[in-house]
């Protein structure tokens, strides 16, 4: 069996839960396999995570350099080409930065790649059969892949719990000395955090969200008068962000603003695994989308197939006559 | 600026409920509304607003059969100079770097300062313009967001990161760049500019005009194969609500209530 890898994200000298959910993905392809972390950056950041995912994993390689400080997906390829063996089998989360490291990287390894496996069947001597999604999510797929000369995955993130193992004491490699000098044409100059915007969707504890079943930007008025019959703020889907209808601040998911309401009312939303990224601590859910086959469904705790666009303003009417116009304290911002 | 989008056909997911077909090694393809990949969209009006300012082409380019025509003429509309097909039977059943080879060989007999695709398609896999990039070795970047012309030579492009955060980064011409959905407003295309460019030629290219790398590509090349598609066994799942709309309106009250959501 080849040796399994995982290269762990890591921000302000703390490990990524991505990093101790691909060593659990890592016993899925083979139960007896010990993974490597692959750990780059530099200074006292870089060791503190390599000594943190001890725990996890028994070898730590780690790979340190200046010019790896913030992690430039261009110059981590090179890093990790140096490094790793013939057939390695490398697992990296599907984030941002593992959609621009992966199929670079299998590239480069003559590898195999397998992006954003959300389950894996296990081994049949060379074949790995892993679990993905198509479609937005509407259908799953079975693939088969030849890791004969290694392979390059993204896992899911959040699709594999992290096991509970009693805790390694990993023994942490320097590699530092193996990468040889990192030039790329691509440089990262800074990272612009986003601006807050009119309303804060994170402190509310309902939030009425909107995706593409709300159709045009005027429409957006039928989603705002539900939720101040509620007491409850507006967030929404990508769709409704790219189309410029709501500000960037108003998006729930991994590339917009993560939210912890009690009540959430997904309205027009197909529920792709990246927006219900952006909802925690189970919240009860309603979805309301004219597809019955529409992903939201397996998550929403309540589920109504209908038109948004009838069903909202009639939904309106309704908590109206029955609030007789009160606020409605439970919907109050925390 | 030369630049080239490569795009790709899709069942339009926003207009269709996929059902797997009877076989289950495949979706019901009977019926399905069809479009343009949606990033792909992005990346061709991103293109169109460079070239703009700086002069050059756009050419789109797709691997596929007749049928994708329509989507090379849909974006030519849009104002891509140029559509090309990359299309032969040795290229069914190609996985992603199947199809990141196909290209490459495109590119290869031709010269573009720009290579864009859209971030993902119906696959979901986010794969092709990387692999694209590794493989020329030129520079690469997901989920590009913004791109300013620096001068003949560089771009600053902003890649989409965690919690609407943007990275910022400069990147040398020649490169490849995924486009991520949102990045400007794709122009409207109504029926009298598809009429126009109707009939327009576009070329095709085989795998023996391009010297396609016949090893990886075409279902002998493709080290991932899909097995099947499949519905997963629904989970908890909803409780749905089949009543008319106002009872179904009153229970969604009774429960809020319930849960603490209303009083």
């Amino acid at each position: 069996m080849a040796r399994i890898f995982a290269f762990i994200t890591h921000k302000n000298g703390l490990a990524d839960d991505s990093a101790f959910e691909l060593a659990s993905a890592a016993r899925r392809i083979d139960s007896t396999s010990s993974p490597t972390a692959l750990v780059t950056g530099s200074g006292s950041e870089l060791d503190a995570v390599c000594a943190a995912v001890g725990s996890s994993y028994a070898d730590v390689w780690k790979i340190g350099n200046e010019k790896l400080t913030y992690p430039n997906a261009e110059l981590v390829r090179k890093a990790l080409i140096q490094v790793l063996p013939a057939g390695a089998v490398v697992l990296i989360p599907h984030n941002h930065f593992g959609i621009d490291l992966g199929p670079g990287l299998s590239v480069k390894l003559d590898a195999a790649f397998v992006s954003d496996a959300l389950g894996i069947d296990g081994l049949e001597g060379s074949f790995l059969k892993a679990v993905r999604q198509e479609f937005g999510g509407q259908v799953s797929a079975h693939v088969r892949c030849d890791i004969s000369s290694g392979a390059v995955i993204t896992i899911r993130p959040g699709a594999f719990k992290p096991l509970e193992l009693p805790a390694l004491n990993g023994t942490v490699l320097d590699k530092s000395a193996e990468i040889g000098a990192l030039e790329s044409g691509r440089q990262y100059l800074g990272t612009i955090v986003a601006e807050s915007g009119d309303v804060d969707i994170t402190k509310h504890q309902i939030l009425v969200s909107i995706g593409r079943g709300i159709q045009d930007k005027e429409n957006v008025a039928i989603a705002e008068e539900l939720a101040e019959a509620l007491g409850a703020a507006v967030s929404c889907s990508r769709p409704v962000v790219d189309a410029k209808w709501l500000p960037k601040s108003r998006q729930v998911g991994s590339s917009g603003q993560t939210v912890k309401p009690k009540v959430y009312l997904a309205c027009g939303i197909s529920g792709s695994f990246q927006h219900l990224a952006g909802i925690k601590g189970n919240p009860f859910i309603v979805a309301i989308n004219k597809n019955p086959k529409a992903p939201i469904f397996q998550v929403a705790d309540l589920g109504i197939v209908d038109d948004v666009l009838e069903f909202i303003p009639a939904f309106t009417d309704r908590i109206r006559e029955v609030s007789g116009g009160k606020t409605n304290a439970a919907g109050v911002g925390q | 600026m030369e630049i080239l989008v490569c795009v790709k056909r899709v069942p339009d997911t926003s207009e269709n409920e996929i059902q797997l077909n009877a076989a289950g090694n495949d979706i019901e393809r009977d019926d399905l509304v069809y479009s343009i990949n949606e990033p792909d969209n992005y990346a061709v009006e991103e293109a169109l607003q460079i070239v703009a300012k700086t002069g050059g082409n756009v050419t789109v380019a797709t691997v596929g059969g007749e049928d994708d025509e329509e989507v090379l003429r849909r974006e030519m509309a849009m104002g891509a100079k140029q559509g090309v097909l990359i299309s032969d039977e040795a290229f069914n059943g190609s996985d992603g770097k199947g199809i990141a080879t196909i290209l490459k060989a495109y590119v290869q007999k031709n010269h573009y300062d720009l290579i864009l695709t859209g971030i993902q398609a119906d696959d979901g896999a986010a794969q092709v313009g990387g692999m694209l990039a590794a493989m020329i070795d030129y520079p690469f970047a997901s989920l590009v967001n913004s791109i300013e012309v620096l001068d003949g030579k560089k771009l600053k492009v902003s890649r989409e990161i965690e919690g609407g955060n943007k990275e910022i980064n400069e990147i040398d011409l020649p490169c490849v760049l995924s486009i991520q959905t949102g990045i400007n407003e794709p122009r409207y295309v109504g029926m009298k500019g598809i009429r126009q460019v109707a009939s327009v030629e576009i070329p095709t290219f085989g795998a023996s005009d391009l010297s396609v790398d016949e090893g990886s590509i075409g279902e002998a090349g493709a080290k991932v194969k899909r097995v099947d598609y499949f519905v997963p066994a629904a989970g908890k799942g909803a409780e749905m609500l089949t009543g008319g709309r106002q009872a179904n309106i009153d229970k969604v009250i009774e429960l809020l209530k319930a849960k603490g959501g209303l009083n």
